[in-house]
């Protein structure tokens, strides 16, 4: 963990962002920071625009007003003299080598062997060599505790051995950004605990900014510089794991708190 | 005359008809690409020809393409300076595959579709091109989706190539009739030809399913 929020250096900036599906107001003029090396955590009650957001920073999904900066360049739109224009393909490609995404479904590419999953877009994309990015995809596979399931196929997999190359594969694209939309949501609760750990080991790493949905507030609490709770496409409160968790200030909190801390209640 | 004295002839038919079969039933699944994923494009010219062509193919008879192709193209062709006069079996080959590629680009259109959009999401956040998302990530997975219908369709394709011996091609069909009229023997020479037909089919469709298999080989991986 750092405590990156005295020297201020946004890596991610959403600039009164509005985000709309047909006549649903999504996002309403979201702001909305993230600093360099920061991680974290996005909690808040389903359909609150927690995906969106991280969807938006994938460029997955279009804003419909505001502008969303990333590494201080604006990641939809492109600079025209002083004015934004809507960015192009080329200026999208540019910005979104910064950023990974790690899936709720995994969204392995069925057709690829674990290894090949780790190593089609550095070589088709990156233009790394075959040799390069197979070692590279060997010692990722290392990290996630995988060399064994090389080469096998996704479906002959647990989910959570999916979830793992999942990660890697995001990984092995360098990105100074990870974005984990609800990374456990999908798994067996026995499974849940080996993805953490892996995500966990990613939380050590100074340089990395990590972006985490998830509704395991006991890791939020423990791998997060800052908690931000979402209720309605705005944050309805944040800040520091201890303050969120120990001593919510807005009612709203304190109910989906109670809600998903003690579900039996 | 002896039946056995037919076979010579028919199995001249039968390499004509196998060669028809082949060249066309390729050049149709290229069609079938080109124009099923010119349907996807978001190109309003290439989405118009693709639609025409595909529309227009499978709204009408092949009987009447061929004869378009191979009588009406000439002369159309003279009127403007051109010489649009094919040998039969280059007619032949042309009419067919337009025809069963305008089937199979419904077939790619679709099996393309198919493909959860989730994995193009994941394609896009690991930085593909569109052409590379399109070859390494979305057909590999579509085809395998193809290859049944693709089957049928090399099926037809061959009973299909029996029309074109109205064009005077000296396929399997168009010997079967000239043995008929020399010796009247109707029962065994259709039959013969409709066991060589049926066996032709056995041995095309065996083909194929090897195809589906090798295309999907990952998905039978560890079952
Ligand atoms: N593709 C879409 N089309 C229409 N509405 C959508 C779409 N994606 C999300 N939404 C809506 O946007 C809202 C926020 O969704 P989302 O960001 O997925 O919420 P969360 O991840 O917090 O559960 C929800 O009301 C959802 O129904
Ligand atoms: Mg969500």
């Amino acid at each position: 963990m750092n405590d990156a929020t005295d020297n201020r250096d946004p890596i991610i900036r959403f600039d009164k962002v509005v985000k709309r599906f047909g006549d649903h107001v999504v996002l309403d003029e979201l702001d909305f920071e993230v600093q360099r090396g920061e991680k974290v955590t996005i909690i808040g009650p389903s359909g609150s625009g927690k995906s969106t957001v991280l969807r938006i920073l994938m460029t997955l999904e279009e804003i419909n007003g505001g502008v969303v900066y990333v590494g201080g360049e604006p990641l939809w739109h492109q600079r025209k003299g002083e004015s934004l224009e809507p960015a192009g393909e080329q200026h999208l490609r540019q910005m979104r080598s910064h950023l990974g995404m790690v899936f709720q479904q995994f969204n392995l590419f069925p057709h690829m062997t674990v290894l090949r999953n780790l190593t089609e877009a550095p070589v088709q994309v990156l233009g790394v060599s075959k040799a390069e990015a197979k070692q590279r995809g060997m010692e990722l596979l290392e990290m996630v505790g995988l060399t064994d399931q090389a080469s096998k196929y996704p479906h002959q997999l647990s989910g959570g051995q999916q979830q793992r190359v999942g990660i890697a594969r995001a990984l092995a694209m360098r990105p100074k950004i990870m974005l984990f939309d609800e990374p456990t949501s999908a798994l067996d609760p026995e499974l849940v605990g080996e993805v953490l750990n892996v995500i966990r080991t990613l939380a050590d790493e100074h340089d990395l900014t990590m972006l985490l949905v998830t509704h395991e507030m006991h890791f939020a609490r423990q791998v997060s510089d800052r908690i931000c709770f979402f209720d309605k496409g705005r944050i309805k409160e944040q800040g520091k794991p201890e303050e969120i968790f120990t001593a919510p200030k807005e009612e709203r909190t304190k109910a989906f708190l109670k809600a998903v801390l003690d579900p039996d209640d | 005359m002896e039946w056995t004295s037919y076979l010579a002839p028919l199995s001249q038919g039968a390499w004509v008809t196998v060669q028809l079969t082949v060249y066309s039933t390729i050049l149709g699944a290229l069609c079938a690409f080109l124009f099923g994923l010119g349907k996807l494009s978001h190109n309003p010219l290439v989405k118009g020809i693709s639609v025409a062509y595909i529309e227009i193919f499978r709204g009408t008879s092949l009987l009447v393409q061929l004869f378009w192709i191979y009588f009406a193209l000439p002369i159309m062709g003279q009127a403007i300076g051109l010489d649009l006069r094919f040998p039969p079996v280059v007619a032949g080959v042309v009419a067919l595959a337009l025809n069963i590629g305008a089937y199979g680009a419904e077939v790619v259109r679709g099996a393309v579709q198919a493909v959860p959009k989730e994995q193009y999401e994941a394609a896009t956040a690991l930085n593909f091109t569109g052409r590379k998302r399109l070859w390494r990530i979305t057909l590999p997975q579509a085809i395998p989706e193809m290859m049944p219908t693709f089957g049928n369709l090399a099926v037809q394709n061959l009973k299909d190539t029996a029309l074109v011996s109205l064009i005077s091609l000296g396929d399997m069909a168009f010997r079967a009739e000239q043995i008929r009229n020399f010796t009247q023997d109707s029962v065994t020479v259709y039959t013969l030809v409709l066991f060589m037909y049926f066996g032709m089919a056995l041995v095309l469709t065996a083909c194929m399913k090897l195809l589906e298999r090798y295309v999907g080989r990952w998905r039978a991986a560890g079952r």
